[in-house]
């Protein structure tokens, strides 16, 4: 690696190099955003499943209720 | 179901970007005409074959919805044509960057190239208002695929005939048969090539397993919402 980074030209920062930075980071901002919009999605199918689940568990205790009611 | 292999994928696709990275900047040289300009050609260029590819890809997928009436490709189509948008706003981007320390200018509109990855950009950009004017989601799916067929099949067509038009200034580099590109550039190109095209693989399945997950969501929603008898619906409505 060290071999690597010797041996690699140095980056001109100057005019052009603002360019070449700048392109490199729009796109990894694009992704970046892609990936954040992706995470609140899932987050919100997150929290709909355990909407969800405390639902059907609520629904399932009040059926056995009303079973032990019906027997009695 | 779409989430099967995604981690392996998404870990391959950082390890291949961070090479191609490191290729671009550490092992391609630089070159004598455009200087350190030119670093932007293996993003610029691997981001606009893969969004147009994605946009043909998406054709294809459509004509197997429209075969086989199973739903499956039409997300699959959906799904293509979306990412490939998304990519198609970082080549106008990265592309507008790159004209503008070339030539000084951020657009050209002179310019072939430019206008007609312009054109189709928006032909796809008509494709969620198309799509999403149509309620019945039978015929939203239907209608879409022909939009995606018809649009793709003008994709290989619009690139031929700027193949053929006269360039003014946007540069022609695989114009020629070895690609008039040395060999370490031309290695730092693939290699870029398929980073990027990795990319798009995987957030396409990124994509997928999410609207897989919300998909079943609804209708476990529906399901549990289902009204017992003598009762009415107990759940929130579904969160469009």
């Amino acid at each position: 690696m060290h071999a690597l980074l010797a041996s690699a030209p140095a980056l001109p920062l100057g005019e052009g190099g603002k360019y070449v930075a700048g392109a490199y980071i729009v796109f990894l901002v694009l992704i970046v955003v892609y990936v954040a919009i992706m995470a609140a999605k899932l987050q919100r199918i997150e929290r709909e499943l355990r909407e969800l689940a405390s639902f059907a568990e609520q629904r399932k205790a009040e059926e056995q209720r009303e079973e032990v009611s019906a027997d009695v | 179901m779409f989430g099967k292999g995604l981690r392996p994928l998404s870990i391959a696709t950082v390890a291949m970007l961070a090479a191609g990275l490191s290729l671009v900047f550490f092992y391609a040289p630089i070159e004598t005409d455009q200087g350190i300009i030119q670093k932007i050609f293996y993003l610029h260029v691997p981001l606009a074959i893969v969004a147009l590819v994605g946009f043909v890809v998406g054709g294809v997928f459509a004509i197997a919805h429209l075969r086989t009436g199973n739903r499956k490709w039409d997300a699959y189509s959906y799904v293509s044509i979306h990412m490939s948008v998304i990519f198609g706003v970082a080549v106008l981007l990265t592309g507008s960057i790159w004209a503008k320390a070339s030539w000084g200018h951020w657009w050209v509109w002179d310019e072939p190239t430019l206008v007609s990855f312009l054109i189709v950009f928006l032909m796809y950009a008509t494709y969620y208002p198309f799509r999403y004017a149509i309620e019945d989601p039978e015929r939203q799916a239907r209608y879409a695929s022909v939009f995606a067929i018809t649009a793709g099949a003008f994709v290989p067509l619009n690139f031929m005939a700027v193949r053929m038009a006269q360039s003014l200034v946007h540069p022609r580099v695989f114009a020629t048969a070895n690609g008039g590109l040395p060999g370490s550039m031309m290695l730092t190109f693939l290699f870029c090539l398929a980073a990027i095209a990795l990319l798009w693989v995987t957030l396409v399945k990124f994509e997928l397993t999410a609207k897989s997950a919300s998909g079943q969501v609804k209708r476990l929603r529906r399901a549990l919402d289902a009204p017992a008898p003598g009762s009415g619906s107990r759940i929130a409505p579904e969160v469009s």
